[in-house]
């Protein structure tokens, strides 16, 4: 008997004692430590960060400039041939006399910025109108999901080519902002949701039966619990950013800037035209958006196993 | 039943209405509007002014929201500014092209999908399933347009397996009835019309089917996983049921309750996808439509009647899949 109490109170002091120390382990260094375990999200981080090194040191890595036209690579140009593989460019020539390693380099730096600056942007706004539903409920709520659905009523790349199509003209940012605007739908949906699960769930009603202030409830305790699932579909998000901006030039919606040196451009425009002559000029950059999308796929699935509180241990 | 569906129709109408007066303002908010798109920067004062006044451009707003909400309903959609057409009867020629292209990628997306999904959740963590995985990633990662351009530069160009583009070889004299080639040359016992038609359909599909066809694997997959996990599986095996009996009715007709859903929302990936598909193959559908309306000079009648009929088509797809499910699933009775 006494025995029995004594390996009791054993026990009690040994599970306090750890809880005393670990303190539980945090949400993000949980997470960070069982991403660090998952293959899948290792093998698309690393593809990633391949990728980001080389778009940010372009100018060191590049041979050229990747908007020089070379007098030895325009002069061998013509209507059915361009210049492959020489001494100076390992690549050979895109259709302008341009050296095609360097454009291909640069184009890392250009595919990226639309990829990141779409998506934030798409993010954030969705973010905004889905936080706003969410937190305020009531006729709000019911606009702003009216108009989702509005947005939604459209395939996705059917509704960026209506947008850049019914836009005036065509630039960059028309590229960026159309691919944005498609995305902002469904981040809008998916914090409304994960908001609105929230608001009856025991953590918010304690902080609400403490007298906590709205607003810091919705700041402090439901925004970051919504986070990993906005993160994991802004991951997602990215690869098919950089598919819609590469079919957009395909169909002449694209940059009309002929420098701009970006994988989706080159493919869409260049590589598709002159396919039958230089089929490089389409497989590199086709392959280069393959890897960079699977990268981004890869990292999100991982992302999306490894952060679900399921498999928290 | 009757209610669930009047009142989802009348929700399709409303955000239909909403989607086209988001167009119709957002045409007119342009820097110099559609006159100004149409004609360049080089028409003179005249032209300028006489096409406003064709259009209707000089009466007030108001008067030309109600002219156009009038026109809509009424399914009159005014002329194609290329062509001079009317929209419908443009629209009318090609949708059978794309009718006829999409059911024929749907049926390589399900057709195959479904039993690669099937196989590689039964083989789960071998070969046959990492193979399947990775190629599936693959296939969602890759531009179509691109892979359209390498099919056919293999199987068209190297190899003359299939025809390059379009949709009949010329000279083949085909009568019309429904306008899906296929499908007239069975009717008019033309069979040789119709294995010509087939023969010019197989890499457009293929092409066209590549990311549904990625989707329905991984969702087969992990949805078959999910349900032989369950207990019911474990009880029909436990009780002694024939390997067959429990594949067929237990996992297989759980398991595909979530691809169901999932083929509606591929409709939109299909729409997407024929535009891009179209333009690679020369196919003369919707889908060339839109290429052709959107490049140089916009044509916004045509462009405004295909957004209406893409969401008429993806909205009403998705309706008809919703409902489904009560036939399908016992446990949803709406």
């Amino acid at each position: 008997m006494n025995k029995l109490a004594e390996h009791k109170r054993q026990r009690i002091d040994e599970l306090t004692a750890r809880t005393a120390e670990g303190g539980g382990v945090s949400l993000f260094r949980d997470a960070g430590r069982r991403l660090l375990r998952n293959p899948t999200a290792i093998v698309g981080a690393t593809i990633i960060l391949l990728f980001l090194v080389i778009a940010i040191f372009a100018p060191l890595v590049a041979p050229h400039d990747p908007v020089q036209r070379f007098p030895e690579l325009t002069k061998d140009l013509t209507v059915d041939t361009i210049p492959g593989p020489t001494a100076g460019h390992p690549f050979g020539s895109d259709p302008l006399g341009r050296d095609f390693m360097s454009r291909m380099i640069y184009g890392a730096r250009q595919t990226m910025f639309v990829g990141v600056l779409a998506t934030t942007i798409g993010l954030l706004l969705g973010v905004l109108l889905g936080g706003v539903a969410g937190a305020a409920g009531g006729w709000i709520d019911v606009v702003i999901m009216r108009f989702t659905d509005v947005m939604l009523a459209l395939p996705s790349l059917l509704l960026a080519i209506t947008l850049v199509a019914l836009a005036s003209q065509s630039t960059q940012w028309t590229v960026i902002m159309a691919v944005a605007i498609v995305n902002v739908p469904i981040f809008a949906r998916l914090l409304r949701g994960s908001m609105l699960a929230q608001r009856e769930s025991d953590h918010v009603l304690a902080a609400r039966a403490l007298g906590v202030k709205r607003r810091h409830i919705v700041t402090r305790h439901m925004l970051p619990n919504s986070l990993t699932a906005v993160i994991v579909q802004a991951t997602l998000t990215f690869a098919v950013a950089i598919l819609d901006a590469a079919a957009l030039s395909f169909l002449g919606l694209g940059d009309p800037d002929i420098n701009r040196a970006e994988w989706g451009l080159m493919l869409g425009v260049d590589g598709v035209r002159y396919f039958e002559v230089r089929p490089e000029l389409a497989y590199f950059p086709a392959l280069a958006i393959i890897l960079v999308a699977l990268g981004f796929t890869l990292l999100g699935e991982g992302m999306r196993e490894a952060l679900d509180p399921k498999n928290r241990r | 039943m009757l209610k669930v569906v009047s009142r989802r129709l009348i929700q399709l109408f409303i955000t239909l209405l909403a989607l086209m007066t988001l167009i119709f303002f957002w045409l007119r908010s342009l820097p110099g509007g559609p006159v100004d798109a149409l004609l360049g920067e080089r028409a003179t004062p005249e032209t300028r002014e006489r096409l406003i006044r064709a259009l209707g451009y000089d009466e007030p707003i108001w008067v030309q929201y109600g002219h156009f909400l009038k026109n809509v309903v009424t399914g009159n959609f005014g002329n194609s500014i290329r062509t001079g057409e009317p929209v419908m009867d443009v629209i009318g020629r090609s949708f059978p092209a794309t009718v006829e292209l999409a059911v024929a990628a749907m049926i390589i997306a399900i057709g195959l999908g479904v039993p690669l999904g099937y196989l590689a959740a039964r083989h789960r963590g071998r070969a046959l399933d990492n193979a399947t995985i990775i190629l599936t990633l693959v296939g969602i990662s890759i531009p179509i347009f691109f892979l359209g351009y390498l099919l056919k530069d293999w199987l068209t160009q190297s190899v003359h397996v299939f025809p390059p583009s379009g949709r009949i070889s010329t000279g083949m004299d085909n009568t019309d009835v429904t306008g899906l080639f296929v499908l007239d040359g069975l009717l008019t016992r033309e069979f040789d019309a119709s294995a010509d038609a087939l023969w010019h359909l197989v890499l457009p599909a293929f092409t066209l089917a590549t990311i549904p066809l990625a989707i329905i694997i991984r969702i087969t997959r992990a949805s078959v996983l999910d349900v032989l996990d369950a207990d019911y599986i474990r009880t029909a095996e436990a009780k002694g049921l024939r390997n067959p009996t429990v594949r067929k009715r237990h996992v297989l007709r759980n398991a595909l309750l979530p691809v169901v859903t999932i083929i509606g929302l591929q409709t939109g990936a299909l729409l997407a996808g024929a535009v891009l598909t179209e333009k690679v193959y020369n196919w003369g559908g919707l889908g060339t439509l839109i290429t052709d309306s959107i490049s140089g000079s916009r044509d916004y009648p045509v462009l405004q009647a295909l957004i209406l009929l893409a969401a008429v088509v993806f909205i009403v797809v998705n309706l008809v899949v919703d409902l489904s499910y009560a036939v399908i699933d016992p446990r949803v009775r709406v």
